[in-house]
């Protein structure tokens, strides 16, 4: 395994562990993009580029869109109905 | 359970995970020795008989394009069910009474308006480059649908609703998801008229490594884009309309 390899993994490995341990929805939201964000290097530095771009798009913004959607309405919740 | 017994009953658990995890990466192949014999003859072969660089692109929308049609088809169904559930909240809504119900949400900061002026047109274009090349390098109709759609998310982040609302007609957008969706199908048809059997790629090959290689399979990945970009717009436009216009503060 070279360097680069241990990196990336390294990388993710701390990425998710500080999604988990966040509590606010709203930060765990963009700390999930950018844990999104480190497993689209892992899957490139592993030679993934179609793989990479699909992780790009979905946990970059396809994800985030649905998780902050539900994140406003929860907290408008209580305005209106 | 007190504390002490469950931080046992996680240790066991973990160790166990953890003795599984390490025993079936051991035996896995090394790095750059893929076994599968299906991949390995792919490779070989799908760049000479189909002249698309991109292999795994040949795979979704030629060798295995039935399974894309089935996967375009869960798309579109999730739509449709997104926006039958969302629809008793906007009973009796017409277009007037979105807009006006809608939020001021007006952006003031010079910043944002600057970068709402150069992101959008740049990831548009960068979508359009993903799917046109998706079939000679990284890329296809996925990915880059998601990211069109995601240009105009930028667009409402930086501009608000209302530029939003009006970049991206709804019934516009339900044209173009159904006519993405036909297409491909029509195609896959298009296959059986030509004699051969459904999605089947009845068309020459092409110039190798250019836009024009592929036969029919960019035309797939077109319609996949259309679907996807709609598909995407049509969601976020559904959650919008629901969530945000009927609250009274802008969205934060």
């Amino acid at each position: 395994m070279i360097p680069l390899q241990l990196a990336a993994l390294l990388m993710v490995a701390l990425a998710g562990t500080t999604v988990v341990l966040v509590r606010d929805p709203l930060r765990m939201t963009i700390l999930n993009a950018v844990y999104a964000l480190t497993l689209t290097i892992l899957f490139l530095v592993f030679q993934s580029p179609d793989v990479a771009l699909s992780m790009l798009v979905v946990g970059g913004i396809a994800y985030p869109v649905v998780l902050l959607a539900a994140i406003a309405r929860v907290r408008s919740g209580s305005e209106h109905e | 359970m007190s504390r002490r017994a469950r931080i046992t009953v996680f240790a066991f658990a973990a160790a166990g995970l953890a003795a599984l995890l390490v025993a079936s990466v051991v035996d896995l192949p090394a790095f750059g020795h893929y076994q599968g014999a299906y991949g390995n003859q792919l490779n070989r072969e799908a760049v000479a008989e189909r002249h698309t660089t991109n292999v795994v692109t040949a795979v979704v929308f030629d060798y295995r394009g039935f399974d894309t049609l089935g996967e375009e088809f869960i798309l579109f169904a999730s739509v449709v069910g997104v926006t039958l559930l969302l629809r008793r909240h906007k009973d009796s809504e017409d277009e007037e009474s979105v807009l006006r119900k809608a939020p001021d949400d007006h952006t003031r900061s010079d910043a944002v308006h600057v970068g709402g002026l150069l992101v959008p047109p740049a990831l548009f274009l960068l979508g359009l480059w993903l799917v046109a090349f998706g079939l000679v390098t990284p890329g296809g109709g996925f990915q880059g649908g998601v990211l069109l759609a995601g240009s105009l998310f930028v667009v409402f982040l930086a501009a608000g609703f209302r530029p939003y609302h009006h970049l991206t007609p709804t019934p516009w957008l339900d044209f173009a998801e159904g006519m993405g969706a036909a297409a491909y199908t029509l195609l896959g048809v298009g296959a059986l008229l030509a004699g051969a059997s459904f999605l089947h790629n009845f068309m020459g090959p092409g110039l190798r490594g250019t836009l024009e290689s592929g036969g029919s399979l960019p035309l797939l990945n077109w319609a996949t884009a259309v679907a996807v970009t709609a598909a995407m717009l049509l969601l976020f436009s559904e959650f919008l309309e629901s969530y945000v216009v009927p609250s009274t503060r802008p969205l934060r």
